[in-house]
């Protein structure tokens, strides 16, 4: 029964609306699979990288600031992409630190997600003062953008932590500040259409019937109310990854020991006056590369799940 | 109608009351005011007399109130790094970050709306759909990485405009502009720019789906039927029912904008209280950092406030009262 | 002289799958000071046909062939900004819904002004004193105030009458009303249709009336166009078409609309509309499951009262203020008696906001009562509470809700939807038990063999309500509460399902509440019917007596507002089910 049940729902989806304008939009389609690539790419960093820059004996420091081979003669042919002012290969640090902004991306999104879809659903449906409780505390973390909470917790973090832990524990306090920075969008949209449902006849014939609460939330109205939260996650999934960036550009996220593509942009920020501007540029590309194609392909899925824009 | 100001106003002090917390906890939990105010050889019995007379062994709630009464007029003690008060930082920083992010909120409300009105108008047009795809490139370029990009092809290829500081800021009284002088105005111009893009293209896309909302709406199409032209029915109909949805969160996110200064702050080396946070984050400097967040937070529910006033003022739904429903 | 004549249109709608052709070969005209009325269920294409000659039909439909003639002109092929100039000037339009055709940022006087000045160039002054004109003749008391106020300070009949002097501020010609009453109580619905006659008849200005109801088109119209499926079945005078229907497909429509006049034991059959298997009496229901070991450990009273409703009120806040005199209640339900006795048909009608069916669901236990009591089977159940004993008899009632499109979970399998009841309830006693018998249920509501591993939304609104039922009736109740069960399907589907109801009630001996504001459907459903306005029951009487001779002021107000239909005439109807071709 579950196999058929799956099957099925596959099918449906592949004969649905929603397959037929992604196969058709050259856009979806090339964003997707930009997207699909950034990802393989990262997390094959140990594999396909020329360099492992995490290991300390396999760098030169005589190799430090060499540029692209193919714009300078004074390039490396070992280092496409040029050095940084350790000698690390760029590219290597590159497919390692996309590794990093994308664990963290996904990571915040996920715990996002799972916070807010369950305040979400049960202020909508409890209502009353569960539900103006939940709605202020949103209310008042999004007086403060997630930049701003994130930067409190980290400064809280170094008060609490000595210097070594806090540089070891630095991935898991982004990811912390950053979701717990992200899940209000969650909430509040979950919220919005639990309100709107739960006055719907399937509910109240739910109740009629004597269903208990959690299986009439849980079973009747949750599945009903999910869909919004995919265009929400892949376009937070883009601003996961900007704040996680823009955390560690400001110093205060992951350490220059293990760099995301932040660390690297704000390593190389330093040389870029002096005219070593590969050291900031390729990691700022391929930021943006990622970025954009996540936020092209979250932005069609948005309106091609929009009735009313059809 | 005045139920709902009183309600508002309510909110808002809560809003404050919560951010206080927040902030006083920070004095509590992190780190140790005595160990950052005296030197280490001072004793242990000195450093009690010292923790007595600043009270810090009364109970929670005393400390509380006196911290938020202290705040009240501005005193937040002093920066343990800088060793003056922190209202004396917040006030020689605060003209610097003010003038950015009023310029910058500016710039995204008079070029976004406009924006955001043409492409929903124009939806399948080619230039609006150019202003679409560059205004998700607008969104997925990081703050910082246009201000460093800005800083290449401005400061180090064309060397056109100045790329840190402020320039040369006039004085009057105790507030410093650099809008009077030529240099001032052009420092202004990158870091302004910058700040501005992202909340440019959040508000010319909220108003251009909102806009698409309104215009299949049904006093739009009878509009249409009446024979009204298309401008009367664009500028005439839409346009306000549009605008009143994304008053609150236009103002929302002018809110982040000071925020947002602290990013660009920090790559134009822009010498504002953004900057000055970073820096007291980095060395655990609290009463900077709490501060830096009752300002913040006040000037936040300060916008909100001003929105909802505005709201309840052009939405006649809010101040009429409804009459005979029934009948 | 002919005002507007169509010749053949046909309108299409191109998407993935091809054209969809909405509306095909269709060819009508209007003179001018005549009303046409196009008639259809949902589907048929009658309001893209208005659509389509105001040239406002929604991107990306088109007309794909044929011509529209107004004042011997030929219009279809103007230009964009030509079409513009006929709109509101020559011809004039009025929607559905009040509540959302006006702007609601503006004034009347600006939206009225905005557009007389526009279509007649009087100037400012010139154009308030016409809108007070046009006020005053739609009927709206003191023009000179009002004119001043905002949409939302008008209730729903007034706003109408608004859209209709907006319609007329560039005095057009030929209005196209697209279901202009279908949104208003019937008190409201017979003055706004009585302003259109006259309007119509003062101005020599023809009209489309586009509707669904019979009612509206026997009331005003002079010759209606009958619609079916994209195409026009037939086009005639009213009188002709009511009384004398030639289509088998306006027989069989005709046939299908309750008689306000008598009641009848079945509607003839109308399988010209929808697939439907008829339900067969393959089972013998007192041996089936159904029938079966049905929970008579509840007994009802001696007197076989089964539901009995003692002073109910029901009370909702609709202002909060931190003030507490400030705050603002509406007392829906005020002190409600009545009670059900087994085996019983019990109507219940009202217009919108009478608190009917606040009052179901206050018996469901949807709602807690403000005061008051339930009692089910001789034990109060008021209370909102899952006690295993009060479950046991909230099993015992079901209901069947008004609307099929929400009323069933879109993310679930026809199989689930009906057979969580019976697994939720433990009434059978193995999984492959409970979908035995959720099949048989399907059959029994006339739903076709597959049906069990569809979703919602591949079914028909008459369909969706047929699981409905099916659902309603996996808990074997003996008491079933149908909120408005039909009011939002078609004409022909609305037969359908009241037969079904009919039937199940006699085999199940079935009590119901059955809750509408259409008094002939009450009439052909109710044995005693109970008249709600504001919150109160007016009346309570045999259903024959109360629509010989009704006591209450406002029962007699109702029944002067159901359609006169008298052009019905009395004959036996024989509905082919021959199909319509294409």
């Amino acid at each position: 029964m579950a196999n058929t049940n799956s099957n099925s729902k596959l099918r449906q989806f592949f004969a649905g609306d929603l397959w037929y304008s992604f196969v058709h939009s050259p856009v979806a389609l090339i964003s997707f699979m930009i997207t699909a690539l950034c990802l393989v790419l990262a997390f094959s960093a140990q594999v396909i990288a020329p360099f492992d820059i995490f290991d300390l004996a396999a760098i030169d420091l005589m190799d430090a600031d060499l540029p692209p081979p193919w714009t300078s003669d004074e390039g490396d042919s070992r280092f496409i992409l040029g050095t940084d002012d350790q000698g690390r290969d760029i590219w290597s640090g590159i497919l390692y630190g996309a590794q990093i902004s994308i664990f963290v991306g996904f990571s915040s999104v996920i715990i996002s997600a799972i916070i807010g879809i369950a305040l979400g659903l049960l202020a909508g449906y409890k209502g009353g003062r569960i539900d103006s409780f939940i709605m202020r505390v949103a209310d008042i973390q999004l007086s403060f953008p997630a930049i701003l909470i994130a930067l409190l917790i980290d400064g809280v973090m170094r008060g609490l932590l000595p210097r070594e832990l806090h540089d070891e524990l630095a991935i898991y306090v982004l990811i912390f500040a950053i979701s717990i920075s992200g899940w209000v969008q969650y909430a509040r949209t979950i919220r919005g259409s639990v309100m709107v449902e739960k006055h719907k006849e399937y509910v109240q014939a739910g109740q009629v019937i004597g269903l208990p609460q959690h299986i009439i939330a849980l079973r009747h109205i949750l599945p009903n109310v999910l869909s919004p939260i995919f265009v929400i996650g892949t376009i937070h999934l883009a601003s996961a990854i900007i704040t996680e960036a823009t955390l560690s550009f400001l110093g205060v996220g992951m350490s220059p020991t293990t760099p995301s593509l932040g660390t690297l942009i704000r390593i190389g920020n330093e040389y870029l006056l002096s005219g070593e501007w590969w050291i900031t540029l390729f990691p700022g590309a391929a930021l943006v590369i990622l970025v954009l194609s996540v936020n092209i392909f979250g932005d069609w899925l948005r309106d091609a799940l929009n009735p009313k824009l059809q | 109608m005045f139920s709902f100001l009183v309600k508002r106003l309510l909110q808002s002090i809560v809003v404050l009351i919560a951010v206080a917390l927040i902030a006083f906890s920070l004095f509590k939990f992190v780190g140790d005011p005595i160990n950052n105010m005296v030197g280490q050889d001072t004793t242990l019995d000195e450093r009690e007399a010292l923790r007595e007379r600043l009270g810090l062994n009364d109970p929670f709630p005393i400390q509380f109130y006196h911290f938020i009464t202290d705040a009240a007029v501005g005193d937040f003690g002093i920066s343990y790094r800088h060793k003056i008060p922190v209202s004396d930082l917040i006030a020689e920083r605060a003209p610097a970050t003010l003038e950015l992010s009023i310029i910058s909120a500016l710039l995204s409300v008079f070029i976004g709306i406009p924006m955001g009105v043409y492409t929903a108008i124009h939806r399948k047009g080619f230039i609006s759909r150019s202003f679409m795809t560059l205004s998700l490139v607008g969104i997925s370029l990081p703050t910082f990485l246009i201000g460093i990009l800005f800083i290449f092809l401005f400061g180090v290829i064309l060397r056109w405009l100045p790329t840190f500081g402020r320039g040369e800021v006039v004085a009057i009284g105790w507030w410093t502009t650099g809008l009077l002088t030529w240099s001032g105005i052009k420092s202004l111009i990158l870091p302004s720019i910058t700040l501005a893009l992202f909340q440019m293209t959040l508000i010319m896309r909220l108003v251009r789906t909102e806009m698409l909302e309104v215009l299949c709406t049904d006093y739009v199409k009878f509009a249409r039927a009446r024979g009204l032209k298309e401008n009367a029915v664009n500028f005439g109909h839409a346009l306000k029912n549009t605008l009143i949805p994304v008053i609150t969160i236009i103002g929302l996110q002018l809110g982040l904008v000071m925020a947002f200064a602290i990013i660009t702050e920090t790559v134009f080396q822009w010498p504002g209280m953004g900057m000055l946070f970073i820096q007291s984050i980095e060395e655990v400097d609290v009463p900077v950092m709490a501060a830096y967040l009752m300002m913040i937070s006040l000037i936040f529910v300060g916008i909100n406030l001003l929105v909802d006033i505005l709201y309840a003022y052009v939405d006649p739904r809010l101040t009429i009262d409804g009459g005979s429903k029934h009948g | 002289m002919t005002l507007l004549a169509t010749k053949n249109i046909s309108i299409g709608f191109p998407s993935r799958h091809g054209m969809f052709v909405a509306v095909k070969d269709v060819s009508f005209s209007v003179e001018p000071g005549e009303i046409l009325g196009i008639v259809g269920e949902s589907g048929a294409g009658k309001s893209t046909v208005g659509n389509a000659i105001i040239s406002l039909l929604q991107p990306p439909g088109k007309v794909i062939s044929g011509e529209v003639w107004f004042n011997s002109k030929r219009i279809d092929n103007l230009s964009v900004e030509q079409k513009r100039r006929l709109r509101g000037k020559k011809i004039g339009m009025i929607f559905q819904d009040p509540q959302t055709s006006l702007d609601p940022l503006k004034t009347i006087k600006q939206q009225l002004v905005e557009t007389i000045d526009l279509h007649l160039r009087l100037g400012r002054k010139g154009s308030e004193k016409r809108a007070i004109e046009l006020l005053e003749q739609v009927g709206i008391p003191d023009p000179q105030l009002r004119m001043h106020h905002y949409p939302h300070q008008f209730s729903g009949g007034m706003r109408q009458r608004v859209v209709i002097a907006l319609a007329l501020c560039g005095e057009p010609e030929l209005i196209i009303a697209d279901e202009p009453t279908t949104a208003l109580d019937v008190s409201v619905q017979k003055q706004i249709l009585d302003l259109m006659r006259k309007l119509c008849i003062e101005k020599n200005v023809g009209m489309i009336l586009v509707t669904h109801d019979m009612g509206v088109i026997a009331e005003v119209t002079d010759r209606v166009a009958v619609m079916y499926n994209s195409k026009l079945m037939e086009i005639g005078d009213t009188k002709q078409i009511l009384g004398n229907p030639q289509h088998p497909y306006t027989q069989s429509l005709i046939s299908a609309i309750p008689r306000p006049d008598k009641r009848i034991e079945r509607f003839p059959l109308v399988t010209y509309i929808e697939d439907v298997i008829e339900p067969q009496d393959e089972f013998d229901l007192s041996s089936h499951w159904l029938g079966q070991s049905r929970d008579f450990s509840m007994q009802v009273e001696e007197d076989g009262t089964i539901l009995q409703v003692k002073d109910l009120c029901m009370r909702f806040q609709i202002s909060n203020s931190i003030f507490k005199s400030k705050r603002r209640y509406l007392d829906a339900v005020k002190m409600v008696n009545f009670s059900i006795k087994e085996g019983e048909t019990f109507g219940i009608v009202g217009e919108s906001g009478s608190g009917k069916s606040t009052i179901a669901r206050m018996v469901t236990g949807l709602y807690q009562p403000y005061s008051g009591a339930v009692h089910f089977l001789g034990k109060e159940i008021s209370a909102i509470n899952h006690t295993p004993e009060v479950l046991a008899y909230r099993r015992q009632m079901q209901m069947v809700f008004q609307d099929p499109f929400s009323s069933l979970n879109a993310r679930m399998r026809v199989m689930d939807i009906v057979a969580e009841p019976i697994l939720f309830h433990k009434l059978a006693a193995s999984k492959e038990e409970a979908q035995h018998i959720v099949l048989d249920l399907l059959k029994l509501v006339g739903m076709a063999d597959d049906a069990y591993t569809k979703y919602p939304h591949q079914f028909s609104g008459g369909q969706r309500q047929r699981i409905s039922i099916a659902r309603a009736l996996a808990t074997r109740p003996r008491f079933l509460i149908c909120d408005e069960p039909t009011s939002a399907l078609d004409v022909s589907v609305q037969a359908q399902i009241l037969n079904l109801l009919k039937d199940l009630q006699q085999e199940l001996n079935l009590t119901m509440m059955f809750i509408s504001h259409d008094l002939p459907v009450i009439r052909q459903m109710c044995d005693r019917v109970a008249v709600m306005q504001h919150g109160q029951i007016l009346e309570l009487a045999e259903t024959e007596q109360l629509f010989s001779e009704p006591q209450h002021n406002y029962s007699k107000h109702l029944l002067s507002l159901m359609p006169k239909l008298d052009m019905i005439t009395e004959r036996p109807i024989t509905v082919t089910a021959q199909a319509v071709q294409g």
